[in-house]
């Protein structure tokens, strides 16, 4: 490799307390802490976060897409999970 | 063979349900490719873009004038980046497409091939071209692949403020001094036609469109987009008191469309073949950025490596 090449990172950014941290993209950095003030300047120059996450993007592990299938579907025919396949009458208040 | 045919239409039917497709799932090489190709092109365009703008920062006429242009230099660095991203999902190396700007084997847009002589192409450029790529790229913002549409959302919240602030620059000089006034009608003459071939070759001239058309990469014709941007930008043009340079403008009843001129394509062919005024200028300066940066990224890592090293240690003796 390159010595002058620097590795992938994902970034994630909370846009405010009481929200959960969201992928918006990833940059090249050489260490973590580069990668921070790297996002810091791509990602949030108009006040789009309040807290950074950087992850390497070779430690994430992430499912296949051909395994959608056996992973996702068997939650498909289990519709009695959803609130609203009970019947419930509408005299019955606050449910 | 017969698996490939199949693995294809579920990929054409998957892309007419309106869904979009991620990273990692099946795609037609010929759809990685082209998406790298226009990928890498559109962030090439956004970091050649840089330096007819950066021309003017050190001489902008105010304080308020130069931080805007420097927000804005900075934004197409960061645009530059969030599509380099984009390209990367896809399997393409960072090092890859800067070598292929640097050698010529890849095209960014023509546009940056001309020069920047004058302060009133700061506000044209933010106008025009700026205003030509919104048309575009808020096309792009529904394009199939999902990296590249969301950096697209991303860009167009960002260009809105390029294409306002360039408008107010032509808009004071404008309503200036008479002499403001010529500089501002000397730059929409040297813009306004580059500014319409932004927009590619016309359709039946344009070979890969019907596919990328199919993909839904793209969504509108070359000369959609352009009929668009003429007429949106025409009434732009007629509230400054400025002249659109096309003897053949004119508003067509029938239609409901402005009709305009013929397009010089040879010019276009010319410049995209690297004879335009600036394209030697462009990739040498890049090509010396990149050069004169390499100390930078070797010390980078030479620091982090040492930082991690230091860390080892540390946690050793604990």
């Amino acid at each position: 490799m390159n010595k002058d090449h620097w590795k992938l990172w994902e970034v994630f950014l909370r846009s405010k307390n009481g929200l959960s941290h969201k992928h918006v993209g990833s940059l090249h950095a050489a260490d973590a802490e580069m990668a921070i003030q790297n996002a810091r300047d791509v990602y949030t120059r108009r006040s789009e976060g309040i807290s950074i996450w950087v992850v390497p993007s070779e430690s994430i592990t992430a499912s296949a897409p051909d395994e959608k299938e056996p992973l996702f579907a068997p939650s498909d025919d289990k519709v009695y999970r959803h609130p609203t396949f009970y019947d419930i009458p509408d005299d019955v208040e606050h449910m | 063979m017969g698996t490939n045919v199949s693995l294809e239409e579920n990929f054409q039917t998957y892309v007419d349900g309106e869904n979009k497709i991620e990273p990692k799932d099946w795609m037609p090489e010929k759809y990685r490719k082209t998406l790298i190709r226009q990928i890498s092109q559109h962030a090439h365009s956004e970091i050649i873009g840089m330096q007819p703008e950066a021309n003017w920062i050190t001489r902008a006429p105010s304080l308020r004038a130069k931080l805007i242009l420097l927000a804005k230099v900075q934004d197409e660095a960061g645009h530059g980046l969030y599509l380099y991203s984009a390209a990367e999902t896809l399997g393409e190396s960072r090092e890859k497409m800067i070598s292929d700007l640097q050698s010529g084997k890849a095209k960014y847009s023509s546009i940056f091939n001309y020069p920047t002589p004058s302060w009133a192409d700061m506000g044209t450029i933010g106008w025009l071209v700026d205003g030509a790529a919104i048309q575009n790229q808020v096309m792009l913002t529904r394009t199939s692949y999902g990296p590249y549409a969301r950096a697209m959302v991303k860009i167009c919240k960002e260009e809105s403020f390029h294409q306002r602030q360039g408008y107010e620059v032509v808009m004071k000089l404008a309503q200036g001094t008479p002499e403001q006034k010529a500089m501002a009608q000397e730059s929409l003459n040297r813009w306004w036609w580059p500014s319409l071939m932004m927009f590619g070759p016309s359709d039946d001239e344009s070979p890969n469109s019907a596919q990328s058309m199919k993909w839904k990469i793209k969504r509108k014709s070359n000369d959609t987009l352009r009929q668009e941007f003429v007429d949106k930008t025409v009434p732009q043009v007629e509230y400054l008191g400025l002249t659109v340079p096309d003897a053949d403008l004119k508003w067509n009843e029938a239609r409901g469309h402005y009709d305009f001129g013929v397009i010089n394509w040879d010019e276009f062919y010319d410049v995209i073949q690297g004879n335009g005024p600036c394209n030697k200028e462009r990739i040498a300066h890049h090509v010396e950025a990149h050069e004169e940066g390499a100390w930078v990224r070797e010390a980078a890592n030479a620091f982090a490596q040492k930082q991690a090293q230091r860390k080892k240690n540390t946690g050793a003796a604990a």
